[in-house]
C-alpha cells in the first residue's frame, strides 16, 4: 500500500486517493488544434523512475496533488497541491 | 493402541484431556497439542494421500512448511480443506479427516496412479492441451474439455464447503513505530531493545506461544519471556501471521481468533485481517529445515530432524523407536542426543567424512554415509545406506523412522515481497537476505545465524539499525557473520541411485520428483519460472518452503551452473494461505458495498414503493396498487402522468453548488452549449464532453444569482463530474475564481410532471403567482417557499415531454414536501411514479440517459448536434471533430418500433439487415418500454447511418441470448410530441 502525505490531511493510505494522470502536461487552450490536443491527451511517456503525477484526495480534503513517485519502487519524493495559491498556503504554514 | 507419549516430556497440559475425531474414529489428546502431535501420539502414521500418485503420506514437519499432513477440518458449513495438521491446535470435539483418498487414506483405490506415473509426469496438463501423442489426437481445447472433469476430480486436495460461511471476519488497523515479526531469540531481543528505547512495538508470532524455535528446547520457559515483554508495554499478537509486506512499511497480518476454540462465541470474528502501518519492520522469521531427495523419501515416518525435536520436547511424543538421521550439517546432533536419551535407538548418517562432534556417545555416527532408498510403503521397514562416494555398495539399517536435515533455508519470503532478491551463500548452502533500502531489517536465523547468542546480538543490532534509520540515534552496530556451526555444511540435495525406478521427491505437496525436474530440463523449461510452472514445483499451500532449493540445485547441476546463476523464484504474498473470508471481512451480503437512500426513502416505502438499486442508491421502482404487476403499475403511472399529474423522487441526481465571479465563464468552458448568456432565474440543459470529444454527462445548471449556479448531474456520473470540475479548477484553470461544492446530500428533489402539475404546485406554494406561465416560463427558475414556510427551489424542467417542474427543498423538509405535494396531487387523480415509468416517459420522448451515453457516444451520435456550440471553444470541441468521430457509418440515435406492433423486444437486441443476421449487425437497442401513449413497444438505440439511411427499410432484431428474433423499423427518436407543444404549455 502506498502512503501519501497530503499537505493538508497528513499521511494517508492510497485508498483515500484517486489517481489522476501525468502532471506535466500543459493542456493547450480550448481553441487549439486537433493535433495539439491529440498530443496532450493521447501521448504519454512510459517513465521508469520518478515521475510527476496527479492524485485527488477524493476521500479526504478533495485537493488535487502533484505527487513525485517512483514507478519502480513507489517511493514518493514530494507531494504538493496542484493549485499555485494552495501551494503558497502550504509553504507559508511550514 | 500403544501411545507414543512420554511421561516426563512436553509442555502440554495433561490435566486437560481433549477428545477429537480423525477419519470418523474417536481419539484423545491434551491441551497444548496440535492435531499433528495428537495424531503422532496416537500412532497414526498415514494422514493423507499425495496429489498425483496417491501415495500414503505422513507428517513431515512441525510447522507452516508442512506439505504432507494437509487435512480437512470441520464439517458441513464449517468444512475447511487443506489445513496443515502441524499448525492446527487441538480442541475438544475437533473433527478432521484425510484428503485425496477413497474410501480412506489407509486404503485408497486411486493408489494405482502410483504405477501410472508416466501419465502424470511434469507438464501433464500442458500436454493435454497440446493433444495426446503420438498423433496429437484431439489437439486443442476439445481434449482438455473431455479430460478436465476427471483431472479435476483426481487432482483435488479436499473440497471446500459449498454452503454459506457461518463465521464472521473483521478488518482491523493499527499503527506502531516498530513491528517485529517472529518471537524467537532474535525477535524478542529486538522488541525488548526497542521498547527500552521507548519505541511503540508490536510483536507478531504465528504460533500460539512466544519463543519461536526455543519451544523445541526441553527447558524453555515461555511464560517468563511473555511477562517480560508485556511489562515493557509491547503489544504481543500470537496466532497471527505476517503474510505480506507492502509499500511504506505496511504489513498485512492474519490473526486466527477462534480457530483453536471448540465452541467460539458467535459475536467474536473467526479471523482478523490487520493492516499495520509501521515506521520500521524487523523480520526474525526463522529458518526452515530442508529434506533430501532420494528414493521413496516420502514414506510415512520421514520427517525433518527439528520437527522430531519439537514433538519430543514440546508435545512429549517420541516419533520413532529406531531412528535413522541423515544429515550434512551440525544442527542434528543435539536432537540425536535428546532422542536417544528419551529411549530411541539412534543412528546418524553424516555425509561428511571429516568432522568433529562432541557427544555422549549414546548414539552411533556413521561419517561419510548417505541414505539412498527407503524400504516400505505405508510405513518404514528399513533404510538402504551407502558410503557417499559409491552408492552401489550398500547396507541396510532396520528402522521405523528416517529424519532428514539437508540444511536450513532462512525465511527470506517477507523481504522478497518487497522485491529484494536474496543472495546465495556458498559456505552455508542457503540464500541469505540482501539489504533493503526500505526500513526493513532481517535478524536471527532468517539472516543465516545458527547460534542463539548470535541471534540475540542480531536482534539488538536490528533495533539499533531501526533507531538510526528513524533518526532517533546514531549508534554503530554490527551483525554477527552468517553461519555458526563448528563443521562446515556439505551441500547435499539429492542422493542418486540409478538402478531404481522408485520415485525421489523434490516437492512433496505436488508430487514433483527429481525425474520431473530432469524432464523439464530435457524439454527446455530451464528458467526457474518455467520450471515452477511446468512441474508445479513450489506451488500450493507450502509454496516450496522445503523443496525449492532442491529443485534449484538439480537444475543447476543439469545446466552445469551454480545455484545463484539459475536464480530463485520470487516469493509473493501470502506467506501462508489467507482465507477469502478474512479478505472480504464484513463486506459481504448486504454490507458488500455502501447503501444510499434518499431522505424520503421511508416515505416512499410507506406509500407502496417497490425499490430498485441504481448504483449505490435505492430508488422507487414502481408503486403497485393491489395486485398490479410491474408492467401494470408502470403503464398506469406513465399514463397518469400524461393524463393528469405524477410525482417522482429524483433526489439521487448529483447536485453541485457553483459559486464565484468566474462561474459563468467556467460553465461556458465545460458545457458544449452556450452558457455565458444564461440569465439569472433561468436554467439550461447542458452536455459535458471529455477531453477526447466523447460525451461525459448531461444535466442542468440553474442560474440562481449573478455569481451562483446550481448544477444537477446524472445519478451515475455525479461523483465523476464533481472530481472533474475540481480537477479543472485546481490544475488547469487556476486563475478562474470559482468554488464548487457537492450539495447532493443537502437537497431533496422531486419531479412533478403532467398537464395538472402547475395546478398542484400552485396549491403548494405560499405565493401562487410564482408558478404562472409568465412568472415561471419553460426553463424558468425561482427560489420561493412551500406552504409552511419551507424554502425551496423550483425550475420548470421536463424530461417527460409534459409540463413539469423540479422542486428541491433542504433534505430535512423532504417528508413535509412529499406530504404536501401528494395531498394535492391526489385531488387531480395523480399518482406517485417510479423509475420504470420515468424510463417509459423519457424513451417515448427520446431523451438519452446512461444506457445511451455509455462512453462511446459523441454528441452527434446522440442526435444532439444542436447542443454543440459553433460560437465558442469548450472542453472536447477540438477533438469531437477528429476523423474517426466523423465517419458517416457511425451509429446514430434512432427510435425503434416492432414491425408487427404486437411484438416485444429487449434492450441488448442486435439490429441487422434482413439477409445479413450475424456479428455485431448494424446497430443495437439500448432502452425499451411499452408506450402507453402509442399502445405498443418502442425502443431507443443506435444504427449505423441513422434514421435517414434506414427510414423505410425492414430490419431484423436478433436477440440470441433470449433466442428471439423480430422485424423492426427505424423511426425518429422523438416518438411523441416532437414539437414540444405540451412541454411549453
Ligand atoms: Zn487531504
Amino acid at each position: 500500500m502506498i502512503r501519501i502525505n497530503c499537505p493538508y490531511c497528513g499521511e494517508r493510505d492510497h485508498s483515500e486517493f484517486s489517481y489522476g494522470g501525468d502532471a506535466t502536461i500543459n493542456y493547450p487552450s480550448l481553441d487549439a488544434s486537433e493535433k495539439e490536443w491529440t498530443e496532450a491527451i493521447f501521448f504519454r511517456k512510459n517513465i521508469k523512475g520518478f515521475q510527476f503525477e496527479t492524485w485527488h484526495h477524493s476521500n479526504g480534503c478533495r485537493m488535487w496533488l502533484v505527487v513525485e513517485r517512483s514507478t519502480v519502487t513507489h517511493e514518493i519524493k514530494s507531494v504538493k497541491p496542484c493549485h499555485p495559491n494552495l501551494q503558497k498556503v502550504v509553504e507559508n504554514n511550514k | 493402541m500403544k501411545t507414543r507419549r512420554l511421561d516426563n516430556y512436553g509442555k502440554i497440559n495433561r490435566d486437560k484431556i481433549l477428545s477429537f475425531r480423525w477419519d470418523k474414529k474417536n481419539y484423545k489428546g491434551f491441551e497444548g497439542d496440535t492435531l499433528a502431535s495428537a495424531l503422532l501420539a496416537n500412532n497414526i502414521g498415514i494422514v493423507g494421500r499425495s496429489f498425483k500418485y496417491h501415495r500414503p503420506r505422513g507428517i513431515f514437519s512441525s510447522g507452516v512448511e508442512e506439505s504432507g499432513a494437509l487435512v480437512t477440518i470441520g464439517s458441513k458449513d464449517r468444512r475447511d480443506p487443506n489445513v496443515r495438521a502441524t499448525t492446527q491446535e487441538l480442541y475438544n470435539g475437533l473433527e478432521a479427516s484425510g484428503q485425496n483418498a477413497f474410501p480412506n487414506v489407509n486404503f485408497d483405490l486411486a493408489g494405482i496412479n502410483n504405477y501410472l506415473g508416466r501419465f502424470f509426469a511434469a507438464g501433464f496438463y500442458y500436454k493435454t492441451f497440446m493433444g495426446i501423442p503420438p498423433f496429437e489426437w484431439g489437439r486443442g481445447t476439445a481434449i482438455w474439455m473431455f479430460f478436465e472433469k476427471f483431472i479435476r476430480k483426481a487432482a483435488g486436495m479436499g473440497s471446500a464447503s459449498e454452503l454459506p460461511d457461518p463465521d464472521s471476519y473483521e478488518h482491523a488497523h493499527d499503527f506502531c513505530d516498530l513491528i517485529v515479526v517472529g518471537s524467537g531469540p532474535a525477535g524478542v531481543a529486538a522488541a525488548i531493545e526497542a521498547a527500552e528505547k521507548k519505541l511503540d512495538v508490536i510483536l507478531v508470532e504465528q504460533d500460539s506461544l512466544v519463543g519461536g524455535d526455543q519451544l523445541a528446547e526441553n527447558n524453555f520457559d515461555n511464560s517468563r519471556i511473555k511477562n517480560q515483554l508485556e511489562n515493557l508495554g509491547i503489544k504481543i499478537m500470537t496466532r497471527t501471521t505476517a503474510f505480506g509486506l507492502y509499500d511504506n512499511c505496511v504489513v498485512g497480518l492474519l490473526e486466527r481468533v477462534t480457530d483453536h476454540i471448540s465452541a467460539p462465541n458467535v459475536n467474536i470474528p473467526r479471523q482478523r485481517f490487520w493492516t499495520i502501518r509501521a515506521k520500521h519492520i524487523i523480520v526474525g522469521a526463522g529458518a526452515i529445515e530442508r529434506h533430501i531427495a532420494f528414493n521413496n523419501n516420502d514414506i510415512p515416518g520421514v520427517m525433518t530432524v527439528n520437527a522430531s525435536k519439537h514433538y519430543l520436547n514440546r508435545y512429549g511424543v517420541l516419533t520413532g523407536k529406531r531412528i535413522a538421521i541423515a544429515t550434512n550439517n551440525d544442527s542434528v546432533y543435539e536432537t540425536a542426543q535428546q532422542l536417544s536419551e528419551a529411549g530411541a535407538n539412534v543412528t546418524v548418517l553424516d555425509s561428511r567424512t571429516n568432522l568433529e562432534i562432541e557427544t555422549n556417545k549414546s548414539f552411533e555416527i556413521r561419517k561419510g554415509y548417505v541414505p539412498y532408498n527407503i524400504n516400505g510403503s505405508k510405513k518404514i521397514h528399513s533404510l538402504d545406506v551407502s558410503k557417499s562416494e559409491d552408492i552401489n555398495k550398500s547396507e541396510t539399517i532396520n528402522c521405523d523412522q528416517v529424519l532428514l536435515s539437508g540444511g536450513w533455508s532462512p525465511a527470506v519470503h517477507l523481504l522478497s515481497h518487497r522485491g529484494v532478491r536474496p543472495k546465495w551463500d556458498y559456505s552455508n548452502a542457503c540464500f541469505l537476505p540482501s539489504d533493503s533500502k526500505e526500513n526493513i531489517t532481517m535478524v536471527g536465523s532468517s539472516r543465516g545465524l545458527w547460534n542463539k547468542n548470535d541471534c540475540i546480538a542480531s536482534g539488538i543490532a536490528g533495533t539499533t539499525d531501526a533507531l538510526n534509520r528513524l533518526g532517533i540515534s546514531k549508534t554503530n552496530y554490527f551483525f554477527p557473520k552468517p553461519g555458526g556451526w563448528k563443521n562446515p555444511i556439505q551441500p547435499l540435495y539429492e542422493v542418486k541411485y540409478k538402478k531404481s525406478r522408485s520415485k525421489s521427491f523434490v516437492d512433496y505437496q505436488h508430487d514433483v520428483t527429481t525425474d520431473d525436474v530432469r524432464l523439464a530440463h530435457r524439454e527446455g523449461f530451464i528458467s526457474v519460472e518455467h520450471l515452477k510452472r511446468y512441474t508445479t514445483l513450489g506451488m500450493a499451500n507450502d509454496q516450496g518452503k522445503m523443496g525449492n532449493i532442491i529443485g534449484l540445485s538439480l537444475m543447476a547441476e543439469l545446466l552445469n551452473k551454480e545455484i545463484p546463476e539459475v536464480g530463485t523464484t520470487v516469493f509473493r504474498p501470502p506467506y501462508t494461505p489467507v482465507s477469502i473470508g478474512a479478505l472480504s471481512g464484513r463486506n459481504v451480503g448486504k454490507h458488500f458495498r455502501p447503501l444510499r437512500v434518499t431522505p424520503m426513502h421511508q416515505w416512499n416505502i410507506d406509500h407502496g414503493a417497490k425499490m430498485i438499486e441504481v448504483g449505490l442508491y435505492q430508488r422507487p421502482w414502481y408503486y403497485p396498487k393491489e395486485n398490479e404487476t410491474l408492467s401494470d403499475s408502470y403503464i398506469r403511472e406513465a399514463s397518469t402522468v400524461r393524463k393528469t399529474v405524477g410525482i417522482c423522487d429524483i433526489t439521487s441526481l448529483g447536485k453541485i453548488a457553483i459559486q464565484g465571479p468566474d462561474s459563468s465563464e467556467f460553465l461556458n468552458r465545460i458545457y458544449s452549449n452556450g452558457f455565458s448568456k444564461l440569465q439569472v432565474g433561468k436554467a439550461r440543459y447542458g452536455i459535458m464532453l471529455r477531453d477526447d470529444g466523447i460525451v461525459m454527462d448531461d444535466g442542468t445548471s440553474w442560474r440562481l444569482a449573478e455569481n451562483e449556479y446550481f448544477m444537477t448531474t446524472s445519478t451515475g456520473e455525479a461523483a465523476k463530474v464533481m472530481s472533474w470540475l475540481e480537477e479543472l479548477l485546481q490544475t488547469r484553470w487556476t486563475n478562474l475564481n470559482v468554488n464548487v461544492t457537492s450539495v447532493s446530500e443537502q437537497w431533496a428533489g422531486v419531479s412533478i410532471a403532467g398537464p395538472k402539475s402547475r395546478e398542484v404546485l400552485n396549491n403548494c406554494v405560499d405565493d401562487s403567482l410564482v408558478v404562472t406561465n409568465n412568472n415561471l416560463p419553460f426553463m424558468g427558475v425561482t427560489s420561493t417557499f412551500l406552504k409552511g414556510n419551507i424554502p425551496c427551489r423550483i425550475a420548470r424542467i421536463s424530461f417527460s415531454g409534459e409540463l413539469a417542474f423540479e422542486v428541491y427543498v433542504k433534505s430535512d423538509f423532504a417528508n413535509t414536501m412529499m406530504d404536501l405535494l401528494w395531498e394535492n396531487a391526489k385531488k387531480y387523480d395523480g399518482c406517485l411514479y417510479g423509475l420504470e415509468a420515468l424510463g417509459a416517459l423519457r424513451v417515448e420522448k427520446g431523451h438519452v440517459t446512461a444506457a445511451e451515453l455509455d462512453g462511446r457516444v459523441t454528441i452527434d451520435d446522440a442526435g444532439l448536434s444542436k447542443m454543440a456550440s459553433t460560437k465558442k471553444s469548450y472542453i472536447g470541441s477540438a477533438m469531437r471533430k477528429r476523423g474517426v468521430l466523423k465517419n458517416n457509418d457511425r451509429e446514430i440515435l434512432v427510435g425503434f418500433f416492432p414491425t408487427n406492433l404486437k411484438e416485444t423486444f429487449n434492450a441488448g437486441t442486435i439490429v441487422c439487415e434482413k439477409n445479413n443476421i450475424k456479428g455485431q449487425g448494424i446497430g443495437r437497442i439500448t432502452s425499451v418500454t411499452y408506450s402507453p401513449e402509442l399502445g405498443h413497444w418502442i425502443g431507443l438505440g443506435f444504427v449505423k447511418g441513422g434514421l435517414d439511411k434506414w427510414k423505410d427499410t425492414n430490419l431484423v432484431g436478433a436477440d440470441p441470448v433470449r433466442n428471439k428474433q423480430m422485424n423492426l423499423k427505424v423511426v425518429s427518436p422523438h416518438m411523441i410530441d416532437p414539437n414540444g407543444e405540451r412541454m411549453y404549455a
